[in-house]
Parts: structure tokens; sequence; C-alpha cells
């Protein structure tokens, strides 16, 4: 049974409305907001800046740290309690991972930069919105990196494969594949990948061709929003 | 160690001007509040005075009554100080600066017995409401106790009952469908925070204000202009005719607040 | 065939391509991949001959030899004083740098520099891990008293300076204030009438706001005529 027509009536590589804006926090040394469908994603930087405890400082190379929180009141149903729990712990590594490859570490040795990561809604999606959101707010605070990294949530239901998943559809009944992608725009490689369902080798493939695809233009919606911040005329004073 | 500040602070105050041109009682603009920015919640707003911005969320459950009160329902406030909001704020649990500004909003709204808890029973003894409000500050750029009083206030006006469902004998709640029911309100407090610098009062202070003060005093009140809640927080003592006047200015600038929701 | 894809002060991301082809080169803020040339941060595109470069739009800062600093006094050891730089990296005044007096062994050093105080000192060195030193001996150094200190993006510092000083000298003569700019975007001022010394302090955060606007001199001009009512000349060298 072939999943045809999709819950919410989109194309098959149609995404939800995206909207992203830039330098929404004005105390971070870099921000962004990142919305898909009903999924919204706050990302603040902060640094190079000292890094404590000191044992964890690297003299060769900065560090990376990223902390990915839902806000309490953002879960479908019932509360979620405040403070990390392991599903948000492996989400701040993955991201982490995600963002690595653009970010030149070299550039601030013994230092840290801090990425955080809070989503007042979600609605599926949640850590590609953060990856995105990450990867704007790193550019807005001037970290020097190679690329941008765009991040979608591809999947695979009943055989057919679909763009950003709504919560809906990954909890269709069915045989769902989920598989969070981020791409780095210029290489098209991926920094990201996990997956969970069911699928085939084939069917992969498509997937990860139609996220690199989606990714190219998320990455669009990225570069507007960094660009609109600093052409208006109003841009931030620090 | 902020000595030369506080002293260049209260040279302008002798002038009633602050560091960022406003007077000693005047807030800053604009003074905002937005309803419903989180879907997933049952009731949430964003509140925005100056450039602090703090969001607050109310999410509902259903559960057994505290064994003391049988016939109503339950009302909880949390607040997290998320890092992202300001580079000295660190991840970790919540500490005393949270669960401080937690706990003297929560003051205000239980106190002032602002919400009849008694109507949020749904079987005496066994099922009543649960109300958990977070707050969540996205930008502090100073006053987060003011931001946070009123986010908690208007979230909680925004909130409507999702749909409760009986089967057999069990009520499970149905998130996805939300009631015109709101909670039973019956009186609004809002809370303002005076600060004592030197021999100057004033409101609304910005995160480098925050850092000098001797003493300050955050006092929630109805829209009939009774008191509620009260707490005094910094280093200095008050006598009682400092507390009585920055009751006065208070009671005073909740007009301000009050207007914006 | 080499090509150039952006425009001068065009605003570009990260992994922008900024031109194409081996006639090129990449200048700061930029790097090479195969026959391209990527922006590797955010910022404005400069096209200087054959080179390309960028100029940081955002961005902390970064301790440079060289330059003029105002550090704020963290700590007070043994044999000198540690400085926050408003960066990643806090710098070390060794006593011997500290002041031109003599200072005895074993002497209270809080003396000289205390927790807290605002010193205008020089980078005289920064080690490949960032470990910077500095001095407060020499013409303009100096520990800063009274007066107040603001924050500005470093990178906007070179506007808030301007050619020769010649912005700065601006707001100090119309305002009647005394104001040192720090390289690494700490401000001090101090200025008799408060209003006044308001009145530097928005005018610098102007500054900020449109600092990549053109005209940026003429509308500070015309900004501090109207709030003082003084008529302003634009000096052509600083002070």
């Amino acid at each position: 049974m072939a999943y045809t027509k999709r819950i919410d009536k989109r194309k098959f590589d149609e995404t939800r409305p995206i909207e992203a804006k830039v330098g929404v926090i004005k105390r971070a040394d870099g921000s962004a907001m990142f919305k898909i469908g009903n999924t919204v994603a706050y990302a603040a930087v902060y640094g190079p800046r000292s890094m404590f405890p000191r044992f964890l400082q690297n003299p060769q190379k900065g560090t990376l740290r990223v902390n990915y929180n839902m806000m309490p009141f953002s879960g479908h149903g019932d509360r979620v309690r405040p403070g990390p729990s392991r599903r948000s712990k492996e989400i701040s590594m993955v991201t982490e991972k995600a963002l690595l490859p653009v970010v030149d570490l070299k550039e601030f040795p013994n230092a840290v930069v801090d990425v955080f990561i809070e989503l007042p809604q979600t609605d599926a999606g949640t850590r590609c919105a953060g990856i995105c959101a990450a990867s704007m707010a790193l550019a807005d605070a001037g970290i020097a990196m190679k690329d941008l990294v765009s991040s979608i949530a591809v999947g695979v239901i009943d055989g057919t494969v679909v763009a950003d998943l709504n919560y809906d559809e990954e909890a269709f009944e069915g045989e769902v594949a989920d598989i969070p992608v981020a791409v780095l725009p210029n290489s098209g490689k991926i920094s990201l990948l996990q997956m969970d369902g069911h699928n085939t080798r084939g069917d992969l493939k498509k997937a990860l061709e139609l996220a690199k695809k989606v990714c190219m233009k998320i990455y669009e919606v990225q570069k507007k929003a960094l660009k609109e911040k600093y052409a208006s005329g109003k841009s931030e004073s620090k | 160690m902020n000595q030369e500040l506080k002293n260049h602070v209260l040279e302008l105050l002798q002038k009633d001007l602050r560091l960022d041109k406003r007077k000693s009682l005047e807030y800053r603009k604009p003074i905002k509040v937005e309803y419903g920015v989180s879907k997933s919640a049952e009731g949430s707003a964003r509140v925005q005075i100056g450039e602090t911005i703090v969001v607050a969320g109310v999410k509902l459950s259903i559960d057994k009554p505290y064994p003391d009160t049988p016939e109503q329902g339950c009302l909880s406030v949390g607040a997290e100080l998320l890092p992202m909001s300001n580079p000295e704020f660190e991840p970790g649990p919540p500490g005393i600066q949270a669960i401080e500004i937690g706990r003297v909003v929560d003051r205000g709204i239980r106190e002032s017995k602002s919400i009849d808890l008694k109507k949020l029973c749904i079987k005496a003894g066994e099922k009543v409401w649960f109300i958990s409000i977070d707050i969540c500050p996205i930008n502090d750029d100073g006053n987060l106790f003011d931001a946070a009083a009123l986010s908690a206030l208007a979230a909680l006006k925004d909130t409507k009952l999702p749909k409760l469902e009986k089967i057999e004998d069990t009520y499970i709640i149905n998130y996805k469908e939300k009631t015109k029911e709101s909670l039973p309100f019956s009186k609004e407090p809002v809370s303002v925070t005076v600060l004592k610098i030197g021999d100057k009062f004033i409101v609304d202070p910005t995160t480098e204000e925050e850092k000098i003060y001797d003493a300050r005093l955050t006092v929630a009140t109805t829209e009939k202009g009774e008191l509620c809640a009260m707490q005094k927080g910094g280093e200095e003592p008050l006598t009682v005719e400092e507390i009585d006047q920055m009751i006065g200015i208070a009671v005073d600038k909740t007009k301000e607040l009050r207007k914006a929701l | 065939m080499s090509k150039i894809l952006v425009k001068e002060k065009d605003i570009v991301v990260p992994g922008e391509c900024l031109a194409e082809g081996m006639d090129y080169l990449p200048g700061i803020g930029t790097y090479r991949e195969g026959e391209k040339i990527m922006a590797s941060r955010l910022g404005l595109a400069v096209i200087d001959g054959r080179a390309i470069k960028l100029i940081a739009l955002s961005g902390k800062y970064l301790p440079k030899r060289g330059d003029t600093i105002i550090g704020k006094i963290k700590e007070i050891l043994m044999s000198g004083w540690m400085l926050d730089t408003n960066s990643a990296y806090h710098a070390m005044l060794s006593m011997k740098e500290g002041t031109s007096d003599f200072i005895p062994k074993g002497a209270d050093l809080t003396q000289y520099f205390n927790f807290g105080d605002y010193v205008v000192c020089k980078i005289t060195n920064v080690t490949s891990q960032k470990l910077v030193d500095v001095t407060a001996r020499g013409p303009g150094l100096r520990k800063l008293k009274g007066g107040r200190i603001i924050t500005a993006n470093t990178h906007k510092v070179p506007r808030i300076i301007g050619k020769k000083g010649s912005m700065v000298s601006m707001i100090k003569n119309a305002t009647d204030c005394r104001v040192i700019v720090g390289q690494n975007g700490i401000i001090w001022l101090q200025g008799e009438d408060p209003k006044m010394e308001l009145l530097a302090v928005n005018t610098i955060k102007k500054i900020e706001r449109e600092a990549h606007i053109s005209g940026l001199t003429d509308r500070i001009k015309e900004y501090l005529e109207k709030e003082t009512g003084k008529k302003i000349t634009v000096a052509a060298s600083g002070e």
C-alpha cells in the first residue's frame, strides 16, 4: 500500500513553510531563529570565550560546545521535564558533529564557542531546525566557517520518499523511516545522518539525494536571512 | 569592583538621569505582550520590556490532588534562566536566582487567589487539574522579575482547557483539541520591582544597574491596588519609610504594565 | 576564464563563491578551493587589485600585537596583574611593564592597579596559543579613573576612530568629553556634563549601527550639530 497523498496535502519534495531571522537575541554574539511548519528553534552563540573548566582547554584548537534543549511547554502532549535528557544530550552531540566540519577551530585555541539551541514549540524535525538556526547564528557571530550547514529530515513512508516529515507522518501507521540529514551546501557532503524505522538501501539513496536537493533550497533561505540583517542598515551594536 | 560604575550612576541619578538617558522612574519602551506564541502549550505569552524578552508557557495535566486540598486544582511556577539569554548564565539545574524568580512569581499568583483553584476540581479527592507554568528568558537585558511575572500572568490568561475525555473510569486529556474554556480568573496580579541605589529609587533596571544596587523590592498588586506579594532582595537593609515609598512607586507603575496586557 | 562574482561592498556569507579562476588571489577572510575563491566568514567583499578580501562585520576581538586596548584588572599575581581583554584571552601585565616607577619586592600591587581598574595598555606580544603580554608604560598608557565604560563591536572601532582620529575628535570637541577607544571594543568616556556624556555614548552607538552606510561622517556631523546646537568642523587630522 503506497503512500500516495501526504496527510497535509504537500508535494513529496515540498517542505512546510520556512521562516528564518538573524540577530534575534541581542545579548548573544550571534543568534538566529529558524521556523519550519510548527517547529521553532532559537540558536544563540557566545564566543570565542574563555573555557571552563580549565582542564578541558585544548591548546591546539578551540572547542565547539552545543547545548540543545526543549522548553517544558514545547511538547505535543505532556509537559517536558526541564533539564537535559538522554535524548537532548544525544541531539546536542550530533548537532555538534554536524557543525564541526565547517568551523575553523584553529582560530581560537584554548577557547570555546558555545551554541545554545532552545525550542519553544515543536512539531517534528527539531534537530534539523536546530542545526539550521545554529549555523546561521555561528555566521552571525563572525565565527570563521568554510560553509553554512543546512538540515532537513527526509523519510520513506511505505516506499515513498518524502521531505520534511511532520509529527503525524512520523507517527504514521505503516513502514516509516525517519532520516534527519545535514548537508554542507558547497560540497554536498553530509555531516549528519541518522535513521530509524524501516528502509531499503535503494530508497535510502533516493532519500539522501532528495535531502541534498531540499537543503540547497534551505541554504538560500539561510543566506537571505543573514544578508537581510546587515543590508537593512539596522545592524547590531554590540 | 563596581564602585566606579556605581559612583557614576549615582552622579547621574542626582540629575534624574540614567546610563541610557531614561529618568529614574521610567520604564523602557516598548512594553509588549504577545499571546499564543507557542502552539504546543495550552497557553503562552511573550513579553518584551525594552530588549528583555521572556516567554512563558502553561501546560495542563490531571492528577491526584494534594491530600490537604482534595477539592482544589494545583498550580506550580518554575523559571529556568536559559544560558542563551545571558552570557553569564550557565547550563545546569536552576540556581538560586531562577528559583527565586519562580517562587516570587508563584506567590503573586497564588496568594492573590487570582485563580479559583476550587473550580479546577474534576472529581474530589481523585482528579484535579494541575497547572504548570514555565518561564524562559530569551534575552536578558535586565528586570527579569517584572517581565517574568507579566509573562506568567499573560500565559495564564491565554490558556484554554484542553478537551477532557472520560473512558470508563479514567480521564484522558486530548491535547489536540482545545475547548473554549479559560482558567477561572478573579484577579490579575502585576509585579513591579523597585531598586534603591544610594538614596535614589529606580524601576526597570538594565543588567548594568542590576550589578550595583543596594536593595530591591518586588511588589505584586491586583487591579484594586491590593498588595498580594512582596520580596525584598539586595544586601542593604531598608527603613520602613523607604519600603512605603517603594510600594507607592510600584503601585503607580503597575498601571503602565497593565496597559500592555 | 576568471571572473569575479561579487560587487564591492556586497555582503557575503561563509562558503559563498566570490570569484572563479586563478587570476584572483584569496585575501583575508577568504580561502581558495580548486579554482574558486570562497568566503570564510560573514563579511563585506572588498576588491583590492587582484586580491579579494572580506571586512568582518561581527565577531569577538582577537588580540593582536601592537593594538592599544583597554583591559580590566581581574587578578593580582605575585609578579604582575592579569587583565580581561573583552576577548577569549586574558592579558598579562608584568610588574616591570606596569609603571616606570620602581616597585620594591613584596610591595602591595593593589596600590598600583586594583581589582576592577581599567587600564589603557598596548599589546607587546601574542603567542600562537594566544598568550598575551601588555605594557602600561608608554605615551597615553595609564590607569583610568572615573568616567564610564561602554562596549562596542571591535570591527566598528576603525569607523569610531575615523581617519587619523577625525571621527572621535569630532565627538570629543562637540561634547567636551574625554574619549579613549580601545581596539578591543572597550571605550572610556568622561564628561563634565552628564547630558553631553550621554550624547557621546549615543553618537558612538549610532556610528556602530550605521557604519557601513555611506555618508557616515556627514550624518554624524549633522547629528552632533543638531543635539548640541554648536557648529562642528570636521578635523582633517586627529589629536
